[in-house]
């Protein structure tokens, strides 16, 4: 109950967040209300032409042409004024619509930029992106279908009703009285078909998971010739499904005849009463035929309105899908006395001070980590995989904010600077490449929005990555594709280090990770590292252990901890983890 | 043209109706009678206009409202009917349709799986097919009922009156056209709409993907700006789009009351002459109704079928695709010689493309361990890949136990070969069910053993359910490394004779990985041992090393006579050791 009520408060909310979004548009709305109202009077208005045309056309020799003339000439005005309004009307829902929509989508979008990596990460990427771009879409077309049809259809319940009541008042009570079994019939099968449709839903997620572990991994179902016991489970779901289905779709597709059947009984009740009014003579033909004609029209928005409500409703919980997102706390903003890190002020050094972080609120990942960095010192991070090391990277470029302690840059802490000075001031490569879809040197120049072709071309040479490029097809306007699909692993990588050679930052953040990469490229990205590197403060999540040896100070981590800290000499004569590490890169397996 | 094209390709699958011919004859016949029932409504109200009300005879006017009531339950029960031997036609369809394809997929090679791409055929086999079996109810139910009426309606109106019924020649082509060239207009339209809309899907994409970059570099500012472009873009085709489609509804109105307006105008003339009743006047203008309501669902229907058949030329694009390998027949005569595996001059390219390998010649004894090293794409994972047979050689032979193993049935072959796949995949289901696709039926002793040789068994312990323990699907509930190891373990269960790691220790840390080839050495006497690595660490215990450069082998032999004479493996080997490690070594 109080769920229900919680529940109920917030889908108010969502309605007024929608109604503000709609605000900007509030002069297109009320035009779309009156061009709904005309175009409904006026469809409403035609039958009672064409009643009164018939009633002057009454049998042999019994014509009144003259009559009918105007009659006709009204009707035709009428007609062509009802199009033109049901064409506005469209016309202004579809602006309203997709204006609203596309206004969601890039608060949504502008939200995005602004959210802490912690909330980014958390997340699946394929939830966020069905946010932005499916929920919304079934947002637009809720929307749409709730103004063109739940508008029309409201005032043509009330129009029909008016005008039936004008002709008479016996047959419009029947008529209003019978229409709520139509609705009893649909909401009766619908309730009926719900339980097949869920059942029938849960057989295809189950046939979908299956599909895709047996089918997505094929070729691990080859390899232990699985393919036999693969058909038979195939073959029980499968035939799980064809019931389920079968049901489903059966019983789902009785609505439409049955609603119609029962409106049928409404037109033949209307056309009993009617032809015994018209024999007393209370009634004409004409206005009886106008009145069939009422009755399909006023049962049938009864018929669609549910189906509208559900689209509605279902729109509705997309909406607050969206809002939810755009609701999430943004990181918090730069102080407004933050400075910018500038050329003239960073000197290299970074200091932490007693840093302390975690992930979850009670599981401590860092605590009382200080470091001191000289400029120009290499830090090399070592541990197994999943042990945490990007955890640094995190931290030293602010994406995510130490718990407790402090890290500084030059002698200012992190906090007090702006993010993007801060950021800027150091070139990242990272381990998963992540390049736009766009040309070779928009890519380098990512960083460094106006730099020239030859800045970028020079760029490229000193990251080993001229060679290639200049084989491709458009050289340096290759399109790339998203995600770089078109080139290797390898190559993604010397593009990565053009585009942080390009601009140079006095600090480096470099993940050596290079497996599937090819000995030759790795030879060459690492020249274009150690190039990099030169008179530069480092931080190199390490995998080579001549990179590690060389270092100044080695951070050894293990399950997100940092357990050891020193150079390589003072570490094995520790004889900890490091050495363990080390010492195994050599055991003798036999 | 492009209605021929359509139609071929659902014929091809109407085979799959063959078993529901009963169903798809009855389904749409009930369908029209249910029509016609339709049809003949207005003429009964036309009866009453004409005999009851004229006449002022009651018991006429209740018994005619008596034949439209039982005319509407005729309709429902046809329409029941038909609606009934459609669902089970289509279901019927679609069902032996999946599994068919199903099937299908299950024969196919290697080969054809990279061709295709496993993910497109997840969506072939699931959405594709659904779309195809709706497509199908549907086309039972009103691929005949549609043209029907409208032909039905035509055929009425000249029943009630020949003169006035040629409003209705003029009107259902003028009607079509409207409506189909709206439709015409719009598709392609929808298109555009779609490739926006991929195309603010992307950025959405790049954006999370990239969030760590864009922020490094301070371009959230364009980012915005970029999208804000295409979401615009997108809102001016959507515009477009809904502004033409907006033009059908008040287009259809004002053309059907364009017909009634003249067939009230000219009516008024042919009932004054008595050719026409008044209530047959009445039934014309029904029939108009009729007829728009048949158009506009046979318009729906086009459209659904279009992206039915879409859907359908992927599916037959599957199934034109044969499975290009030959299983070898069941009687093979195994020569228990001293070679377990060998390779015979072996050249292989993938379909269409230049050789991935060439010239590979390699003498392996049982109970060996062997490593294959060098850089991505050389060819190390096509040259295990090559054993179990998911690729044919094109050149050259591969003999398992003396036989080539083209003549082997695939499961003997692959009974005897434990596989570790470069990315760690398991299946939803217990640890147990998991580790039982190595061997059926395999018991906890046998299972615990191979954990405990795959270094997995500790944290399989740990776990409170033990073997029982669920694996979400992935393995999603499992880190890199113990997925890894679980693999490695499930290869191990059936104790097979030759044991294929390709790359499957990269998730492990160097402690792990060398307890793990320390235990696969120490407790697998016998068994043949193939480790593909990029670490040297990993596979210079090896027995024999065969490095591979573009495909080629450019060297084959122990670590230290390798250093000696292999160019390319001392290159991988001074960039991953410093020098005293190799002369440590």
């Amino acid at each position: 109950m109080n769920e229900k009520k919680e529940r109920s408060i917030k889908n108010r909310e969502i309605y007024r967040r929608i109604l503000r979004l709609i605000q900007p548009y509030r002069h297109l709305l009320i035009l779309s209300l009156i061009f709904a109202v005309v175009s409904v009077v006026l469809t409403l208005y035609a039958p009672v032409l064409t009643g009164r045309g018939i009633d002057l056309v009454i049998g042999k020799g019994n014509v009144d042409f003259d009559g009918l003339r105007p009659i006709l000439v009204r009707f035709a005005l009428v007609v062509a004024a009802t199009a033109l309004a049901q064409w506005l009307m469209n016309l202004c829902n579809n602006k309203i619509t997709y204006h609203v929509v596309k206004d969601i989508r890039t608060q949504a979008f502008e939200h995005l930029e602004e959210l802490p990596l912690r909330y980014i990460d958390s997340l699946q990427y394929g939830e966020i992106i069905s946010r932005v771009v499916a929920d919304v879409d079934q947002f637009s077309d809720g929307l749409l279908m709730g103004f063109s049809q739940l508008f029309t259809g409201i005032i043509t319940i009330f129009g029909t009703l008016g005008f039936m009541l004008g002709i008479n008042v016996a047959i419009t009570v029947f008529v209003v009285v019978m229409t709520p079994m139509s609705l009893f019939v649909a909401s009766f099968i619908a309730r009926r078909t719900f339980s097949m449709f869920r059942a029938q839903s849960e057989a295809r997620a189950a046939m979908t998971g299956l599909v895709d572990e047996m089918v997505g991994n094929q070729k691990i179902v080859k390899a232990f010739s699985y393919e036999k016991e693969a058909e038979q489970r195939f073959q029980d779901i499968n035939e799980k499904l064809r019931t389920s289905s079968l049901k489903a779709i059966f019983f789902s597709s009785l609505t439409n005849p049955s609603t119609r059947f029962v409106n049928n009984l409404v037109s033949t009740g209307v056309a009993i009463i009617g032809a015994v009014m018209a024999i007393r003579g209370r009634l004409t033909v004409g206005q009886l035929s106008c009145f069939v004609s009422y009755a399909n029209q006023y049962t049938k928005p009864f018929n669609e309105i549910s189906g509208v409500a559900t689209e509605f409703q279902n729109a509705v919980v997309c909406a607050g899908r969206v809002f939810d997102l755009i609701d999430e706390t943004p990181q918090a903003p730069d102080a407004p006395d933050a400075l910018a890190l500038t050329p003239e002020r960073v000197d290299g050094s970074v200091e932490l001070e007693n840093v302390a972080f975690s992930y979850k609120k009670n599981a401590p990942l860092i605590q009382n980590l200080s470091l001191n960095v000289k400029p120009g010192q290499r830090i090399a991070i070592v541990g197994p995989t999943g042990c945490g090391k990007t955890t640094m990277i995190n931290l030293l470029m602010r994406f995510y904010d130490v718990d407790a302690g402090e890290i500084r840059v030059s002698g200012y802490p992190i906090k007090s600077l702006t993010r993007d000075s801060l950021r800027r001031n150091y070139g990242m490569v990272l381990q998963e490449t992540w390049l736009k879809a766009g040309t070779v040197a928009e890519n380098i120049a990512y960083g460094k929005l106006d730099a020239s072709r030859e800045e970028i071309i020079q760029a490229a040479k000193e990251a080993h990555a001229h060679g290639f490029i200049s084989r491709m097809p458009d050289g340096y306007d290759t399109q790339i594709s998203e995600s770089g699909g078109n080139l290797s692993q390898g190559q993604k990588q010397l593009l990565c280090i053009a585009r942080v050679m390009l601009c140079l930052p006095p600090m480096l953040i470099l993940d050596e990770a290079t497996s599937s990469i090819d000995t030759r490229t790795e030879i060459r990205i690492q020249k274009a590292f150690a190039r990099m590197m030169q008179g530069r403060t480092s931080f190199i999540v390490a995998h080579r252990l001549s990179t590690i040896k060389e270092a100044d100070v080695i951070l050894v981590m293990k399950d997100g901890h940092i357990i050891e800290q020193g150079n390589h000499e003072t570490l094995l004569a520790e004889g900890g983890f490091y050495a363990e590490l080390y010492n195994s890169q050599f055991a003798r397996s036999v | 043209m492009r209605q021929g094209w359509v139609k071929k390709i659902m014929f091809k699958l109407k085979r799959y109706l063959r078993k529901y011919k009963k169903e798809s004859v009855i389904a749409p016949m009930f369908k029209m009678l249910e029509a016609c029932f339709e049809l003949l409504t207005p003429l009964v109200m036309a009866r009453i206009v004409d005999v009851g009300i004229r006449d002022r005879d009651m018991g006429y006017i209740m018994m005619m409202c008596a034949v439209m009531v039982a005319f509407g339950v005729f309709g429902l029960l046809c329409s029941a009917t038909a609606q009934y031997f459609a669902a089970k036609a289509a279901t019927g369809f679609g069902t032996a349709l999946r599994e068919d394809l199903f099937r299908h997929v299950n024969s196919f090679s290697y080969t054809e799986l990279d061709m295709i791409g496993t993910s497109t055929l997840v969506t072939r086999l699931t959405s594709d097919i659904n779309q195809v079996q709706a497509g199908v109810n549907l086309l039972l139910r009103l691929f005949l009922r549609s043209p029907f009426i409208v032909v039905g309606a035509v055929v009425m109106a000249f029943v009630v009156n020949a003169r006035l019924a040629w409003i209705f020649v003029v009107l259902v082509p003028v009607l079509s056209l409207v409506i189909y060239g709206i439709m015409l207009a719009t598709i392609p339209l929808y298109k555009k709409v779609q490739n926006r809309l991929d195309v603010v899907l992307r950025l959405t994409r790049e954006s999370l993907a990239g969030a760590r970059v864009v922020r490094a570099f301070s371009r959230q500012e364009d980012e915005i700006q970029d999208f804000r472009e295409e979401s615009e873009g997108l809102m001016h085709m959507q515009l477009l789009v809904g502004k033409i489609s907006a033009l059908l509804n008040p287009a259809t109105y004002v053309i059907i009351n364009a017909a009634i307006l003249v067939v009230l105008w000219l009516g008024g003339g042919t009932v004054y002459s008595g050719e026409l009743t008044q209530g047959g006047l009445i039934a014309l203008i029904n029939y108009m109704t009729q007829v728009l309501l048949a158009l506009l669902a046979l318009s729906m229907l086009i459209v659904s079928v279009t992206k039915a058949s879409a859907s359908a030329g992927r599916i037959n694009d599957v199934f034109s695709q044969a499975s290009g390998m030959k299983e070898g027949g069941s009687e093979t005569d195994i020569r228990e010689g001293e070679m377990k595996v060998s390779f015979r001059h072996v050249d292989f390219a993938y379909k269409g493309g230049k050789n991935a390998l060439t010239d590979i010649r390699m003498e392996v004894k049982r109970g060996q361990t062997i490593g294959i090293i060098g850089g991505t794409g050389s060819g190390k994972s096509t040259v295990v890949n090559l054993i179990p047979r998911f690729y044919d050689a094109s050149a050259g032979e591969v003999l398992v136990d003396g036989v080539d193993v083209r003549e082997y049935p695939f499961s003997r072959l692959r009974g005897n070969i434990g596989i570790v796949p470069q990315n760690a995949v398991l299946f939803a289901g217990t640890i147990r069910e998991n580790m039982q696709w190595g061997k059926k039926g395999a018991s906890d002793d046998e299972i615990y053993r191979a954990l405990e040789i795959a270094q997995a068994k500790e944290f399989v312990e740990a776990k409170p359910d033990g073997l029982e323990t669920m694996v979400l699907q992935g393995g999603k509930n499992f880190s890199g490394g113990q997925r890894q190891r679980l693999t490695i373990a499930r290869a191990l269960v059936g104790e097979p004779e030759i044991l294929i790691l390709d790359d499957s220790a990269s998730a492990l840390d160097f402690a792990t990985d060398a307890k793990l080839r320390r235990a696969i050495a120490a407790q697998t006497r016998g068994m043949t041992v193939f480790i593909v690595s990029q670490r040297a660490a990993s596979i210079k215990d090896a027995d024999q090393i065969l490095v591979l450069d573009d495909g080629r082998q450019v060297g084959l032999g122990t670590h230290r006579e390798l250093l000696e004479t292999c160019g390319v493996y001392h290159e991988i080997c001074m960039s991953q050791f410093s020098e005293k490690e190799l002369e440590k070594s």
